[in-house]
């Protein structure tokens, strides 16, 4: 009981001119901030922390890519020489909450106390995001040579199929984008806070079809902190623990061209059945759901998949504002990547977001009455899946 | 003429496809045990028995899986061919294959539709196949 793993921290870097760091902000500098943050709101020092997760992909120009050892990185710039877990796991955005579900086990067993998860990225302020130039090699030499713009035209495609296969429309990706637009209007770190309305969302720049401008995610930079403990160092700590009641991940392929069934998330569907089972919930005991939502078909794909509707029954849950401010079910509430920021790989900030909101903390947009959250974070081109079942309450 | 665009690097798992795009040929693998077709990944196959997979030329017909319309160019190389479409085919055999959709009317691209591959020589050296909508 004593080494249940929960949350004891979090934080996220401060943006400025849409979705930018402040002007001198280092990579390596900017998880430091975090890290200190996060670890000081609960009572605790870098000296604590004995097992780190890092996952990037910093200064990609360079071969190999810095970021391509971030633990080792990072556990050198900020001195952790004794680290007794280090994980490096790169699924793309869904990385973190693999981390924390992978940290959950390493703390359960014994293996290390303190672990924090660490992510960081100056995409925005180093134009450092580019579609063109890249290898045309192993499957995705088919892709490039075909000329599909990834990740984007991946997502186009699922979105395709799922509006063929379920009478989806566009009107119902734009309900998504425009909820997610009005949480960000309640936070002061969001990149993109004005009002934005169905018809705003239909009229904007087409970029891969049916997905135009809004449909997308930010490219902004970015970065945050977890820190996760055992129950029992917890009660020794300042801030409110978070319990990881419930994990899981899974993969299907790499290239869109492979993934199973476009219009359906089969890795979600099976990460999450593994996260309810361990936390003995089900998606009925939800109250906040934070889905990384790379586009907007993305988080319809996922709400299917994690069980709060059924396949096809998406388009009822989000329509006319249900999933935003004063909805009936609140998704992606700190503004999400459509409108807060997305520096690339988001899927710490959906710790983070559930993590304040069950504690409390989310200020304005704070939700009464929050027992469980589910975090749920895609990787790749819908490749992977990763969900966490957060709570306030043991149980 | 040389094509300056996106080059697939040819491995001994793909250099049969180019190879046969290069002749006209859509070459995909099967396997001989089951009878499953597949290109390259085996993403979207079961019980593959290595030992017996083989390369086989496709009848090159099939339908949309699906598609995207693409407004933006993946590469700058492609940025004076925008829009354009690009799908994902059901070949007759069950192999899943990427490529350009040609037809001289995007709007009316749809799910399910029938294709037939075609061949778009972009040097002495490389043939890229992409899908002509027939019905």
């Amino acid at each position: 009981m004593s080494r249940d793993p929960v949350i004891v921290g979090v934080a996220d870097v401060p943006l400025h001119e849409r979705g930018r760091a402040m002007p001198g902000t280092t990579i390596l500098g900017m998880q430091r901030d975090c890290a200190l943050e996060a670890l000081g709101e609960a009572g605790l020092a870098l000296s604590d922390v004995d097992g780190l997760c890092v996952a990037g992909f910093w200064g990609m120009a360079e071969s190999p890519a810095p970021g391509a050892m971030a633990t080792l990185q990072m556990a050198e710039y900020l001195g952790l020489h004794d680290l007794k877990y280090l994980d490096n796991t790169n699924t793309g955005g869904s990385a973190f909450v693999v981390h924390a579900g992978h940290a959950a086990e390493m703390i359960r067993a014994g293996i290390c106390d303190t672990v924090l998860i660490l992510y960081g990225s100056l995409q925005k302020s180093e134009s450092s995001r580019k579609l063109g130039g890249r290898r045309a090699l192993y499957t995705q030499q088919f892709e490039r040579v075909a000329g599909l713009p990834t990740p984007v035209g991946g997502y186009a495609m699922a979105a395709q199929r799922h509006m063929a296969e379920f009478g989806t429309t566009r009107e119902t990706l734009a309900e998504i984008a425009v909820s997610t637009r009005a949480w960000a209007a309640m936070n002061d770190n969001a990149a993109f806070r004005d009002p934005m309305t169905v018809d705003d969302v239909l009229g904007a720049p087409g970029i891969c079809d049916p997905l135009g401008r809004f449909d997308c995610c930010l490219i902004t930079d970015g970065g945050g902190a977890v820190v996760m403990t055992t129950a029992e160092r917890a009660k020794d700590l300042k801030t409110k623990p978070i319990n990881v009641l419930g994990h899981g991940e899974c993969t299907s392929h790499y290239c869109i061209n492979y993934m199973p069934d476009m219009a359906r998330l089969d890795v979600a569907r099976e990460s999450s059945t593994r996260a309810y089972a361990m936390a003995g919930r089900t998606a009925a005991d939800m109250d906040l759901a934070m889905i990384y939502d790379s586009f907007t078909i993305t988080v319809l794909l996922s709400l299917e998949a994690i069980g709060l509707c059924k396949p096809g029954e998406g388009k009822d849950f989000v329509a006319g504002g249900r999933i935003g401010p004063g909805g009936e079910f609140p998704v992606n509430t700190n503004g999400g990547g459509l409108s807060y920021c997305h520096p690339g790989m988001y899927g710490i900030f959906t710790i983070i977001e559930a993590t304040r909101q069950l504690r409390g903390d989310a200020g304005e947009r704070q939700q009464d009455g929050l027992v469980h959250a589910v975090c749920h974070g895609t990787g790749g081109v819908l490749a992977s899946g990763a969900t966490l079942v957060l709570s306030n309450d043991k149980g | 003429m040389t094509y300056e665009g996106p080059r697939p690097e040819n491995d001994l798992d793909s250099a049969p496809f180019w190879e046969g795009a290069n002749d006209g040929k859509l070459m995909i693998q099967r396997c001989g045990k089951t009878g499953q077709s597949f290109l390259y990944s085996r993403g979207l196959t079961k019980d593959i028995d290595e030992t017996s997979v083989e390369w086989v030329a496709s009848s090159g017909k099939g339908e949309i899986y699906s598609f995207t319309i693409c407004r933006v160019p993946s590469d700058p190389f492609f940025a004076d061919q925008v829009p354009y479409a690009v799908g994902s085919v059901t070949l007759e055999e069950g192999a899943r294959v990427l490529g350009r959709l040609i037809t001289d009317d995007l709007d009316a691209i749809a799910v399910g539709q029938q294709v037939e591959v075609d061949f778009d020589r972009l040097d002495d050296d490389l043939a890229v196949p992409v899908f002509r909508i027939t019905g």
